[in-house]
């Protein structure tokens, strides 16, 4: 056990549109000066969200209808780019809890999974119906459903779909998996020795 | 039945199958530098484990160390702490680092090549997606976030889903001025920036077999940007002879016992592959991007896209792309002005990328107003390049001649586009904001490229501003 199991997320969305968001929109560079991940929050999608004056450029994020959003949803191959894990730190820090997107890119994926956000896909058709629906009622709760593979909304049911590994983490709540891995030191030094490694 | 050379590593390395259905798998090579990876020795200590293996990690300086002085403390407080809290942990935890002034420093895809660190047949992991750059050498190398650089330091191994293997063929010779960046950015063009999500890539293919191991490391290099997890090439007599005489590789016979077996991990004849796909070399032209992916790439005399012409939501990426590149639709990319131009990066900052300029630039000056700066990717970099007076070549022709570091590929150090600047740059990434001003712009292209617009004052034909080939009307 790494945590708690993560079974279903409930709360309102907040849909933010765009192919091939990348990791440099959701956290720029120059927050990543730092060693620790704890102020990242306030960082989150910042270029974006206000201009060179600091003045909110009225970001779905921080629009009135969206506050207390609890789930992203976006478009495909979100959190392409660096490897940084800074990136679902902040998402995560900001207090979202899960992300629904047509794809994701890999490393930022794993980086999510081991933090415990969920990264759920969804058909690019319902996922664009499902933002509809959000954004004719933003105080609209969904219910996403890892164990059933499926996210609720406004009595709407979208099919999802996740990879194997990492809803099954999620739902044992071994998302983390240091612990796994240090279980079996002794095999990790056979295979060290092995290869001529140790 | 034959396997490929991701088959084989991954076989090796597989320490088991963990209840998740995930692998674990043995890291051969660790490799930190200070902006992912002083977070992972603090989640260490607060679990209360030490470094498993120290004699497989290295570390070293890149990110946001300045490139025009780097005598300590930095000016950047933060910057300078950073690199103390790396300086620490690592000192504590017996691995070896590599600091600024030690010959050794450097962006950490080039160092680790050019040490020898990095061999065939190892699984090589780092907190940086760019270290798909050491699969030139044969190897499953995989860019990692801060919690898995943990789990490297405390167990030598990483949680990993098996991926599938795409080969890409690129048959044929490469045109008069056509580099291996060009070759990357026409893949990634071709198979779209996610178009390999779930793969390693395997390059191969005569004009990849062609290339100098500098040029091998540019394409896997850009992997990450065509959505792969990783890519490689398979190890051959190029890659062993880069190796031959490096520091950290073993030397007579057990040299030989060495190249044995580096080769034994090379994909069989009869290897086979998730997916193929077969490029031609002589379709390759100087390639640019135009928008804000690396995908969103043109040939040098291609003309921007017209969202007219495009379907559905693409129609919405070209035109919010044309707009924040201040671009007009349907118009040639050659002739776009630039501000900045940008020699360096882990894709295209090393000893054969200036050598390449600086054959073509002695006799020619960089154009009025346009700042350009050459940065070496490592300290070794810039002491071969000094000995051989490249920089003297760089600096006559109006370039600053910088020290090493990522510099102006990401800018967290003091290397930034200021305001909506543009900047010609032989990196890897022309994401909004990347290169350290949210209105920057970036146009991605070849050391040779950027070397033409920077003496131009806008994107310009190599070919044609260097004499290679005769001038083609725009």
């Amino acid at each position: 056990m790494t945590g708690n199991s993560v079974s279903k997320i409930n709360g309102k969305g907040v849909y933010v549109a765009g192919n091939d968001i990348d990791t440099d929109r959701i956290i720029p560079a120059r927050f990543l000066k730092c060693v620790t991940f704890d102020e990242l929050g306030p960082a989150l999608f910042y270029d974006v969200r206000f201009d060179a004056k600091g003045q909110s450029l009225n970001h779905p994020l921080d629009a009135a209808e969206h506050a207390g959003a609890e789930i992203l949803i976006s478009d495909a191959n979100f959190g392409c780019g660096s490897s940084r894990e800074h990136a679902p730190q902040a998402i995560q820090k900001f207090g979202l809890k899960a992300i629904i997107a047509d794809s994701f890119a890999e490393i930022f994926h794993g980086n999510c999974t081991t933090l415990g956000i969920p990264c759920v896909v969804m058909a690019t058709q319902e996922r664009r119906k499902l933002a509809e629906l959000i954004a004719a009622d933003p105080d609209a709760e969904l219910i996403i459903d890892i164990e059933a593979l499926q996210v609720i909304c406004a009595n709407n049911i979208f099919t999802i779909t996740m990879k194997t590994s990492a809803r099954e983490a999620l739902l044992s709540a071994n998302y983390d998996p240091l612990d796994t891995l240090m279980r079996t030191l002794d095999k990790v030094d056979q295979t060290a020795q092995r290869l001529g490694y140790a | 039945m034959g396997k490929n050379l991701y088959q084989k590593v991954w076989n090796d390395h597989v320490v088991g199958q963990l209840d998740s259905g995930q692998y674990q798998l043995f890291i051969a090579l660790h490799l930190i530098h200070e902006v992912t990876s002083p977070q992972a020795f603090g989640m260490l200590k607060d679990k209360g484990l030490s470094v498993r293996y120290p004699s497989r990690t290295f570390a070293t300086v890149d990110h946001i160390i300045p490139t025009d002085n780097q005598s300590r403390p930095l000016q950047d407080d933060m910057a300078e702490k950073m690199i103390q809290v790396l300086s620490d942990a690592t000192k504590e935890a017996g691995i070896e680092f590599f600091p600024p002034q030690s010959g050794n420093q450097g962006i950490v895809h080039v160092v680790g090549p050019e040490l020898g660190l990095t061999q065939p047949g190892m699984t090589i992991c780092c907190g940086d997606s760019h270290t798909s750059t050491h699969g030139a050498f044969g190897c499953i190398a995989l860019g990692i976030g801060t919690s898995q650089v943990r789990d490297v330091l405390a167990s030598q191994t990483l949680a990993m889903d098996p991926l599938k293997v795409r080969r890409i063929r690129v048959e044929g010779k490469l045109g008069v001025g056509v580099t291996a960046k060009d070759v990357t950015l026409h893949i990634i063009r071709t198979l779209g920036v996610n178009g390999g999500v779930g793969y390693a890539y395997e390059y191969a293919g005569s004009a990849i077999a062609a290339m100098s191991m500098e040029e091998r490391m540019t394409v896997c290099n850009m992997s990450i940007e065509g959505g792969a997890r990783c890519g490689y090439i398979n190890p051959d007599a190029t890659t062993f002879e880069f190796l031959r005489g490096k520091e950290r590789v073993p030397v007579g016979a057990e040299f030989d016992k060495s190249v044995a077996k580096w080769q034994s991990y090379a994909s069989d004849d009869d290897a086979t592959f998730d997916d193929e796909i077969v490029l031609n070399a002589a379709d390759i032209e100087p390639t640019v991007t135009w928008g804000i992916t690396p995908g969103q790439a043109i040939s040098i005399n291609e003309s921007t896209p017209d969202p007219d012409q495009v379907e559905g939501l693409e129609k919405n990426l070209v035109n919010d792309a044309l707009e924040y590149m201040q671009l007009q639709a349907n118009k040639p990319i050659k002739g776009t002005h630039i501000d900045v131009a940008f020699i360096g990066s882990c894709t295209n900052g090393r000893l054969s990328d200036f050598q390449a300029v600086a054959n073509l630039i002695a006799g020619h000056q960089v154009a009025a107003g346009v700042k350009a700066i050459a940065v070496p990717g490592s300290e070794k970099v810039d002491k071969a390049a000094r000995e051989l007076g490249l920089d003297k070549i760089f600096e006559a022709a109006g370039f600053e001649w910088r020290l090493p570091g990522c510099s102006m590929c990401l800018a967290m150090n003091p290397d930034k586009l200021v305001g909506d600047e543009v900047c010609a740059s032989s990196s890897n990434r022309n994401f909004i904001g990347r290169q350290g001003s949210s209105t920057g712009r970036t146009i991605l292209m070849s050391p040779m490229m950027v070397a033409a617009a920077a003496i131009k004052g806008h994107v310009a034909d190599a070919r044609e501003v260097f004499g290679l080939v005769p001038a083609v009307a725009s």
